[in-house]
């Protein structure tokens, strides 16, 4: 496991060694070290989900032994499922950077090294079971991605970038005391810990793990964009060169609601169980705002921004319904939204290139220079809206159903954020792709080779994972149920099984 | 009458410094001009790095010497090694000539009048000023003295030793003459009344206690129950000098001025060490001989902490001067040590010393980085100016970004793990709401560092903008260790923090 967050590194520095002028070299140092950290990452995956032993194995070695601060790191279901997103991801983001690249003033280098660091560090958050290398990993993040945004992308870029980072690190400070808080709480229990079993074991009163909790969410809803605090995102997305947003939004903030299932749950139950509902409403509100803001926009990045903030409204509202159907659906939302949004980023970052523009009145009648894109386009956003028999469909299905069970309210007023994503990815379509073609878009390219080489691994991935997610879920599930026996709430018997074909239900 | 002990092996450190200061006097007045900047560059050397050979030797004493003027401990050892080696990166700095036409950054004689015909025939004839170097040896031996002292007089005579050279050396810049004699003279006056109140307090302490001994005034507050009025005017006098000593809000209003006054290799050097210096004398003091009245004292502390940080971090905002920025940086910091002093236990002390530790080795470093930018009228130290900076030279930019990054305590770099040392003392020893302010006072500093990297890295150089000077081998090696120590100490911290909890406990 070191071995996978060692590579990208080691990557990342090779990548800051080539020699500036060498662009193209620098680009295939770093897609090389992807690709490989790829294949790493893909024999974990296999040993877990298919119980092949490939000798990984739960690793600990003595980090900070005056603060009992360990480089421990495991897999679970959960993480398993972030760390396949993350080394599929970031692959195809590095290829999709190439072209985006030329279009730079700047020396594509720095973006590669360090999209491999954040690769690294993101890989490391979600293995880690010691919660102070698992903050520091969460911070440390932030200077690359800042570097990434601030360096790379639209005219605002600094703008987006500074308030990217000083949100976060507003977040990220009030974990830092909630940390230190807890610490000093296994201090006091006489075993001074970060270990997170350690950690999980300790009996703290209420009202301590509410200042705590008070600490981490607010970290996590910063960070995986929760309303009143995702202000930042869509500032992000549009300044951003396309690829960059799609690593940010489809990988890097998962990174926060990772943190809300696998530390916030199980760590402060109680706090959890009392806040569920407010979270909830948050929630919602997140799912319907992004939603009706999306439907909104006039700028394509922008949208697809608030669409995240939608999603990322659904993922929360999964985790906090606190059913295991619910939070299984969670987790693998994370993954499909990331393949969803990866995708919609990056044939968005097509358009842009060609046209130069992210104004969605400057397209219009694109499927007839560029059917090919046109229809990928399409396929991307269906993926986007939870059209069964795409992977994103199934787990929309099951935070409803699971939330369902407990907050029927909440269940139906996110059943209309499914509808309003129609509107918005369909009338996105319509205004760009059909209609009369625009002087300005006769004669457009359609899909080069390589663009279709980034995308197609992605659409075929959408579609597997929607016919074959069994072998996921069952492995998500099985991580979910201890979490939430932690919490301590009584499981309603779940309406469906999971796996069972569900009649289409998505208001379209 | 018995001769008084002097235990000479114990105190070689200190006498080392100060004979070698003495002969660096004699040089001044006997070698002759041609020889005599390479003769007291190189006794200074040898005595500083013979010192520290001797501390590290004496690691583990632990007694009261020179009849109970000097403690030989822990804390005094730790800091009084780490006095010299930022001593010697000092002088390094100090003797630096590659990067002044004229020489090196002192005006080749203190006592011309700026501007006068006296100074124009000394800069042709390329007069280098050496005076420096045995200034600096004394004030280093005061600095070495100060935390070592363990009664009344001797801390006084310390403070004095260590501040009446530094008063000097401010003055000394070469250029902008004006503005560092004006420097010198508000330092000299602010610190008089300082000493003069610190003296007045002392007296008060001495009256109340019957001795200058910190063990016999800690016995004596048991016995004299019910006269605490002059105990507690003269704990709250002798505070206002050592918190005007550390730039702690309220008496910090002589630190930007001085900082930028002050020729910036004097500037680096009294940033790092007169802070450890006099942390390390107030800690002693109050912990030693005012422990008992800890319920008394820790209140006027806890609002002095709080004030320090929210001023630091708020007026730093307001800063156009690199110089000055980084002087009510410092303030920021002597308010996030003093959180930990509030504690008052031995892992405070532990966390104060490796705080104190990283916290001089970065800002050497950064104030170093800015001997090195400089355009037509010597150092650009204007903000504006070192916009693009990352574009012209991206190492020496990214080495001053980690060591902003540091300042701001972000993890992996070495500020994050003192500032989770300090936070976490604090929490220890009750003082979480202290911590709550800490944090927000680090998202407000936050900011300012990262609009200077925002500059660095996110602007377009300016075409009349500075240029980056090739300092010598001896500069360029100290800016590395500083980083790589940066750097270091936030991924494997452990040997320093051990060494620091070794080292927290003092002599009684």
């Amino acid at each position: 496991m070191t071995t996978l967050i060692a590579l990208p590194a080691l990557g990342a520095v090779l990548t800051a060694l080539v020699p500036s002028g060498r662009g193209t070299l620098a680009k295939q140092v770093a897609t090389g070290a992807a690709l490989v950290t790829l294949v790493i990452g893909a024999l974990i995956s296999i040993q877990f989900l298919f119980d092949v032993d490939m000798g990984v194995q739960e690793e600990t070695y003595e980090w900070i032994p005056e603060f009992g601060a360990s480089w421990a790191l495991d897999v679970t279901g959960i993480s398993l499922a972030l760390v396949a997103l993350t080394v599929l991801a970031t692959p195809i983001v590095a290829v999709a950077m190439w072209h985006e690249a030329e279009e730079e003033q700047r020396d594509p280098k720095a973006f590669f090294a360090l999209l491999l660091a954040v690769e690294a560090l993101t890989l490391t958050a979600f293995l880690a079971q010691d919660v102070l290398l698992f903050y520091v990993v969460f911070e440390a993040m932030l200077i690359p991605l800042y570097f990434m945004i601030g360096m790379y992308g639209g005219p605002q870029r600094r703008y987006a970038a500074v308030k990217f980072l000083l949100y976060n690190l507003v977040g990220g400070l009030a974990m830092l005391a909630a940390v230190i808080g807890l610490y000093v709480q296994s201090v006091d229990a006489g075993n001074p810990s970060f270990f997170l079993p350690d950690l999980v074991a300790l009996d703290i009163d209420t009202t301590t793990q509410w200042w705590l909790f008070i600490g981490f969410m607010l970290a996590f809803a910063i960070k995986a964009p929760l309303w009143p605090f995702h202000t930042w995102l869509p500032d992000a997305a549009a300044e951003a060169t396309p690829s960059n947003a799609a690593f940010l939004s489809g990988v890097a903030d998962k990174v926060g609601t990772y943190g809300m299932i696998a530390l916030v749950l199980p760590l402060f139950p109680d706090a959890s169980r009392d806040a569920a509902p407010v979270i909830v409403v948050l929630a919602v509100v997140s799912i319907i705002y992004g939603a009706l803001l999306a439907i909104g926009q006039t700028d394509m990045k922008r949208l697809i921004g608030y669409t995240s903030i939608s999603h990322f409204g659904f993922i929360v509202l999964g985790i906090f319904a606190l059913t295991s159907q619910a939070a299984t659906g969670a987790t693998f939302y994370m993954v499909n939204h990331g393949l969803s949004t990866i995708a919609l980023f990056i044939v968005i970052g097509f358009l842009i290139s060609r046209r130069g523009s992210r104004q969605v009145d400057d397209f219009g009648g694109v499927q007839k220079p560029a059917p090919k894109l046109a229809g990928v386009f399409l396929f991307a956003g269906l993926s986007g809206l939870a059209l069964p028999p795409l992977a994103t469909f199934l787990s929309e299905f099951l935070v409803i159903s699971g939330t369902f069970l407990r907050y029927r309210p909440a269940a139906i007023i996110a059943t209309l954020g499914i509808v309003l994503s129609a509107l918005y990815i369909l009338w996105l379509y319509q205004r760009t792709m059909t209609g009369p073609v625009r002087p300005a878009v006769e004669g457009m390219p359609d899909l080069r080779t390589r663009e279709v080489a980034v995308i197609t691994p992605l659409l075929a991935l959408l579609l597997v994972v929607g016919f074959f997610p069994k072998p996921l879920t069952d492995a998500i599930d099985e991580a979910v149920g201890p979490t939430l026996v932690e919490v301590g709430v009584e499981q309603p018997e779940p309406l469906a099984p999971v796996a069972e074909h569900v009649e289409e239900g998505t208001g379209r | 009458m018995n001769a008084p002990t002097i235990e000479y092996a114990e105190l070689a450190p200190l006498i080392t410094i100060f004979g070698a200061a003495v002969i660096g006097v004699l040089i001044e007045a006997f070698v002759p001009r041609k020889v005599r900047h390479p003769v007291q560059v190189a006794v200074a050397l040898l005595a500083l790095v013979a010192a520290l050979v001797q501390v590290i030797l004496l690691a583990g004493t632990d007694i009261v010497a020179a009849v109970g003027a000097v403690a030989i401990d822990g804390p005094a050892l730790f800091l009084q090694g780490t006095i010299l080696v930022l001593a010697i990166i000092s002088i390094g700095f100090f003797a630096e000539r590659r990067l002044e036409a004229g020489g090196d950054a002192f005006a080749p004689a203190a006592s011309s009048l700026p501007g006068s015909e006296e100074e124009r025939v000394l800069v042709r004839e390329r007069m280098l000023q050496t005076e420096v170097y045995p200034l600096a040896l004394f004030a280093v031996g005061g600095m070495m003295l100060f935390p070592a002292a363990n009664d009344l007089l001797m801390l006084f005579i310390a403070l004095e030793v260590m501040s009446l050279p530094l008063y000097l050396l401010c003055g000394m810049a070469r250029r902008r003459r004006l503005l560092s004699q004006e420097a010198a003279l508000k330092y000299f006056l602010l610190g008089a009344f300082s000493s003069a109140i610190f003296l007045f307090g002392m007296a008060f302490v001495y009256g109340y206690a019957g001795t200058l001994r910190f063990g016999e005034i800690s016995e004596a507050l048991t016995a004299n129950v019910g006269q605490d009025g002059i105990l507690l005017a003269g704990i709250g006098l002798m505070a206002v000098g050592l918190l005007f000593k550390v730039g702690a809000v309220p008496f910090h209003s002589w630190t930007p001025d001085v900082y930028q006054g002050a020729p910036t290799p004097v500037t680096g050097f009294m940033a790092a060490c007169t802070k450890l210096a006099a942390f390390g004398a107030m800690v002693r003091l109050f912990y030693v001989a005012f422990g008992g009245m800890r319920t008394d004292w820790q209140p006027m502390l806890w609002a002095v902490a709080i004030a320090t940080m929210l001023v630091g971090a708020v007026v730093a905002l307001t800063q156009t001067d690199i110089k000055r920025m980084l002087a009510y940086s410092s303030i920021a910091h002597a308010g996030f040590v003093l959180t930990a002093m509030v504690a008052a236990d031995s892992s405070a002390t532990a966390a104060i010393l490796f705080y104190l530790a990283t916290y001089g080795i970065s800002t050497l470093g950064a104030f170093a980085v800015v001997t090195l930018v400089r355009d037509s009228g010597g150092e650009a130290t204007h903000l504006a100016k070192w916009a693009g900076l990352g574009r012209r030279s991206p190492v020496l930019a990214a080495t001053f970004a980690l060591f902003l990054l540091a300042f701001a305590g972000i993890p992996l770099t070495s500020g994050f793990v003192g500032k989770l040392s300090v936070f976490t003392a604090a929490i220890d020893g009750g003082a979480a709401p202290l911590v709550v302010v800490g944090v927000i006072a680090s998202a407000i500093a936050a900011f300012f560092y990262v609009r200077v990297i925002v500059l660095m890295f996110f602007s377009d150089p300016a075409p009349e903008g500075p240029t980056v000077a090739v300092p010598s081998l001896w500069t360029a090696v100290g800016i590395t260790l500083g980083a790589a120590a940066t750097l270091l100490l936030g991924i494997v911290p452990g040997p320093l923090l051990d060494l620091a909890q070794q080292a927290s406990q003092f002599v009684r």
